[in-house]
């Protein structure tokens, strides 16, 4: 079964690492690299899972996310969210607007990856 | 014929039945019966007093010789009555609120308590009212020789008469004037013969005018017949003369002691005057109904050369109608009598409370510890006084001869008291009225009185006949009787017209150019503005009176019982029965105005004044009154002001606290920007390095490009911590600059060439090399990084296909501009004015710095003392760099 996962995120670098590592995990990934349009790519996309970074061009992950979860489908989607900013207000923002997972950058690569099997596992499960 | 000693008898008779009504009435009013007493009619009659003798007489004298201006005299009252009583009204409410005794008491009153006022006015007063008297007691000794004349016995000795006469009237005054203290009592016994006595001269007239008219002349139309043929009708009537007179009347009726006495002191209830009103008039009108009458029908029947002022009783006697002669004769007597007897209490009162009583308690060391009863000191006080009064106007009597016509007298004392009326209705209306005012307008007009109608009047020995032709000195502008070269009026009218204007003008002005004392400003709110407040406000201030100090002192002026009386309701009133009341300023109020109804205003004040210890209110007291006003004035401004200051201090608080959030909020931002800028590159770094350690099987061109991110980002932080330091060496003005000299050229070329060096971009720089030999003395590599900076954004956003850069130098005005235009997109305008901040990256492309570039470049212009600018509508995006040139600055 083809698990999809959206990745919204402005650094090519980043998104290029990320990419990688979940490829390798059996996703599918899109991206899309800036806040502007990013609710109608989600809504569109139907992704299982969905990384957002924090900082973005045009509009910030804050409000993509606020958004993404005034439409009534879009209340269980999973949605993890990167941030470089690394500040404690931020987080809670985020779980205020609704994030399944919340995680600083740097991260490791396993860190991710066991992000994403949970927040897809309880997904499935519920 | 009567003999003379019926007519004594008669008199004996009449004056027992006086002295029985008198007695009788104050009877009742002392054990509060006879509320008729108090009845509008008997205050109505008692304001008849106002007819005396000389009216009874003189009123036919006066038609007799100069026509009807005789009627002037009724005319001016009857006007003050019907038009002016809210006046009077107004004058009885403060009289009555203030317990003023008398006249002089009311004017002191008024101007603070002014002892000086008062004595002026009893000056003016008993110089007025002397003559007054004197001319009722020749009335009554002509009226006398009348009937002696005829009388064979030849008993009748004038000057024995007189005296009898004028003793008889004294122990009146004092036996029914001088019963209680209290002048401001009321003699119900005194009024209540005065009102019989108006009666009697009303009847007595009516009754010879009716016998003239019906008697003599047979009827009414003969009469006007008569009267048409006599003189009197056709004498002409001076118009200056008769308002003069009318003025001088209405303005008497009013200041006359007597008059005071029985319309303020004496009266009982406001409302009366709505009476009085109509019925004093009325009351005029019939007295004088039949004096034309009498008068032709005298001048018709007796013999050329019998006194005018006779004729109401030498008519009657002439038809052999001996008792109607008797009436007549009992009618001027009552006339004359109440007169006397009103004028004495009044003058006597003025006299013993504002000269006798001030001058016994000065002699005194201290009021309070006085021994003796002060209730008989004033008693006989006034008892003395009585008897002076009527021995003044007996001698005056003797002195003068009793030669000049009757009603001539009448009208110099009218003009005298009349002086008196500038200060009274001023005061009564006016707030700005002064005691200054009052004393200046007074004296001029006293003076003038006395110059141009007094001295005159009293012939040669006085005043001799060349100063009155020539003036004094023979200064003719002096002329008692054309003062200022006013000729050609009649005495009595010049004296008017001048002594009361000068004297009005001067109180005015007087009163405009000094400056009221606090009592003055109290009393003169209380008098002008009696009908807003019916309770004065205290003009003493709180004090260390004892208050058996105040008692001792009560009770020697009121009498033990009543001061008791009035200690205790005072002490209940403060809800401490049983015990002294406390010195409030509202009790001392009421106790000076208490004891003022029986020593007048200004001794009242000055006996509480020396208890309570002289703290009435004084200037000072007001001073500090206003100096502590004022000081809370400052105090408050000073609050205000700290206010102010607190206010803005308070805003430069939270203005600077706004700043600090703002730089905290800034400094967050900056913080999140500069924890994002490090740690992105840093999470491809470790993502990628993670990724080639645990990644098996990574194909070597994988391997490559993943080394190369980690190179680049590697780099990446480099840039980003070297522009971190400069900016932050920059904002903290550490950085050292390293000046050289060099032409723009040479640093634009290093520029360029550093910035294209390795790169492989298709940007194009346009330059006018020639323009750019300009001189420059500065940091040379600081510049430099500014073009750098310049040109590698061009580099990197330039979005043009084919990308051009124009950099343009000019030496404008002693500055060196160089301006980077680029064929781009430019910058959109609502990002313009935030490019130079820090990571205001503007567009996407990350390969670029960290957003840091222009603030850099902004921090070193700073530095260097010039600046950069971004030019809006150049089309691309273009900066302006400008930089002080050195040449200038030595050709300076």
């Amino acid at each position: 079964m083809s698990r999809k996962v959206l990745l919204i995120e402005d650094e090519p670098n980043i998104t290029e690492a990320i990419r990688f590592l979940l490829t390798r995990e059996g996703w599918q990934v899109e991206t899309h690299a800036e806040g502007e349009n990013a609710v109608q790519t989600i809504l569109s996309a139907q992704p299982d899972l969905v990384i957002l970074d924090v900082m973005l061009p045009g509009k910030s992950g804050m409000d993509v996310l606020r958004e993404l979860r005034e439409h009534e489908e879009m209340r269980a989607l999973p949605v993890l969210m990167l941030t470089a900013r690394g500040q404690s207000r931020d987080r809670e923002m985020a779980e205020k607007a609704g994030v399944s997972r919340f995680m600083t950058k740097p991260f490791s690569n396993t860190e991710v990856l066991t992000a994403v099997r949970d927040l897809h596992a309880q997904a499935s499960q519920s | 014929m009567a003999t003379l000693n019926v007519l004594i008898l008669v008199c004996l008779g009449y004056v027992v039945l006086l002295f029985g009504v008198a007695f009788a009435a104050d009877r009742m009013a002392a054990a509060g019966r006879g509320k008729w007493l108090r009845s509008p009619l008997i205050y109505t009659l008692s304001l008849s007093i106002y007819c005396t003798a000389w009216t009874f007489y003189g009123a036919v004298g006066n038609a007799a010789r100069s026509g009807l201006e005789f009627v002037t005299i009724y005319l001016g009252p009857t006007l003050v009555m019907i038009s002016w009583w809210w006046g009077l009204r107004k004058l009885v409410r403060v009289g009555r609120s203030q317990r003023v005794t008398s006249v002089a008491d009311l004017i002191s009153s008024r101007y603070g308590k002014s002892n000086t006022l008062a004595i002026c006015v009893t000056i003016l007063a008993v110089l007025g009212g002397t003559p007054y008297i004197a001319l009722q007691l020749q009335s009554i000794t002509l009226s006398f020789s009348i009937f002696a004349e005829a009388d064979p016995s030849g008993l009748y000795r004038e000057g024995a008469s007189v005296f009898w006469v004028a003793a008889g009237l004294a122990v009146f005054a004092i036996l029914f004037g001088t019963r209680n203290l209290d002048a401001n009592e009321r003699h119900h016994g005194v009024v209540t013969a005065i009102a019989l006595e108006s009666v009697v001269k009303l009847f007595a007239l009516l009754a010879v005018g009716i016998f003239v008219v019906w008697g003599v002349a047979g009827g009414v139309t003969p009469m006007m017949e008569r009267i048409d043929a006599s003189e009197i009708g056709r004498w002409n009537v001076d118009t200056g003369r008769w308002m003069a007179i009318t003025f001088l009347s209405a303005a008497a009726f009013v200041c006359l002691p007597r008059m005071f006495q029985v319309m303020v002191v004496e009266n009982d209830d406001e409302s009366h005057l709505r009476t009085a009103a109509w019925a004093f008039p009325l009351y005029l009108l019939l007295m004088s109904l039949f004096v034309v009458p009498i008068a032709v029908v005298g001048l018709d029947l007796l013999p050329a050369g019998s006194n005018p002022d006779l004729f109401v009783l030498t008519v009657p006697l002439s038809q052999g109608n001996d008792w109607l002669a008797m009436l007549s004769f009992i009618g001027g007597f009552s006339s004359a009598t109440s007169m006397v007897i009103v004028t004495a209490m009044a003058l006597s009162t003025m006299v013993s409370n504002h000269v006798v009583m001030p001058i016994w308690l000065n002699t005194r060391e201290n009021a309070s510890s006085m021994s003796g009863d002060v209730r008989n000191v004033v008693l006989m006080a006034r008892r003395v006084s009585i008897a002076a009064i009527m021995a003044l106007g007996f001698f005056y009597y003797r002195m003068s001869g009793g030669g000049a016509a009757l009603a001539s007298i009448g009208l110099v004392a009218f003009a005298g008291v009349s002086q008196i009326l500038p200060a009274l209705v001023g005061g009564l209306f006016w707030r700005g009225a002064t005691r200054t005012g009052a004393l200046v307008g007074l004296s001029v007009g006293f003076f003038l009185w006395i110059y141009t109608l007094l001295l005159p009047g009293m012939g040669g020995n006085v005043m001799s006949a060349s100063v009155i032709e020539n003036g004094p000195f023979g200064l003719g502008w002096l002329r008692p009787q054309a003062l200022f070269g006013l000729d050609g009026l009649d005495p009595m009218t010049h004296t008017v017209l001048w002594s009361l204007s000068l004297n009005t003008l001067a109180f005015c002005l007087a009163s405009l150019l000094s400056f009221p004392s606090p009592l003055e400003r109290l009393q003169g709110a209380q008098f002008v503005n009696v009908f807003d407040h019916s309770v004065a406000p205290g003009g003493w201030t709180g004090s260390v009176a004892q208050s058996e100090d105040l008692m001792i002192m009560t009770q020697r002026i009121l009498g033990a019982g009543p001061a008791q009386d009035f200690f205790q309701a005072e002490a209940e009133k403060q809800g401490v029965r049983g015990r002294w009341p406390e010195p409030t300023p509202g009790f001392l109020e009421r106790l000076e105005r208490e004891l003022s109804g029986s020593v007048g205003a200004a001794t009242a004040h000055a006996m509480i004044g020396q208890i309570v210890g002289g703290s009435s209110v004084s200037v000072e007291d007001l001073l500090a009154v206003a100096d502590e006003s004022a000081q809370l004035l400052e105090y408050s401004s000073q609050l205000e002001a700290k206010s102010a200051e607190l206010s803005r201090t308070a805003r430069k608080l939270r203005e600077a606290n706004e700043k600090l959030t703002q730089i905290s909020r800034q400094k967050d931002a900056f913080l999140g920007q500069v924890s994002h800028e490090l740690r992105t590159p840093m999470t491809s770094i470790r993502a990628f390095s993670e990724i080639m350690r645990d990644t098996d099987g990574l194909s070597a061109e994988e391997s490559r490009r993943y080394a190369t991110i980690i190179h680049d980002e590697a780099l990446r932080l480099t840039r980003l911590l070297d522009d971190l330091l400069d900016l932050s060496v920059l904002e903290n003005g550490q950085v050292s600059l390293n000046m050289g000299d060099a032409s723009l050229r040479t640093v634009l070329d290093r520029a360029v060439s550093t910035t294209m060096a390795g790169a492989d971009s298709p940007l194009t720089i346009l330059r006018n090399l020639s323009a750019e030999r300009i001189a420059l003395h500065s940091d040379l590599d600081r510049l430099g990084q500014v073009f750098i900076n310049l040109i590698s954004n061009a580099q990197k956003y330039c979005d043009a296909p084919e990308p051009v850069l124009t950099i343009s130098a000019h030496d404008v005005g002693g500055q060196a501009v160089i301006d980077f235009v680029d064929n781009g997109s430019g910058i959109p305008p609502d990002a313009q004015s935030m490019v130079f901040e820090k990571f205001a990256r503007v567009g996407f492309d990350k390969a670029g710095g960290a957003g840091l570039g222009l603030a850099i470049c902004r921090e070193i212009m700073h530095r260097l003392g010039g600046e950069i600018t971004y030019l809006p509508g150049q089309g691309g995006a273009a900066f302006r760099v400008s930089l002080p040139l050195p040449h200038r600055q030595a050709a300076q």
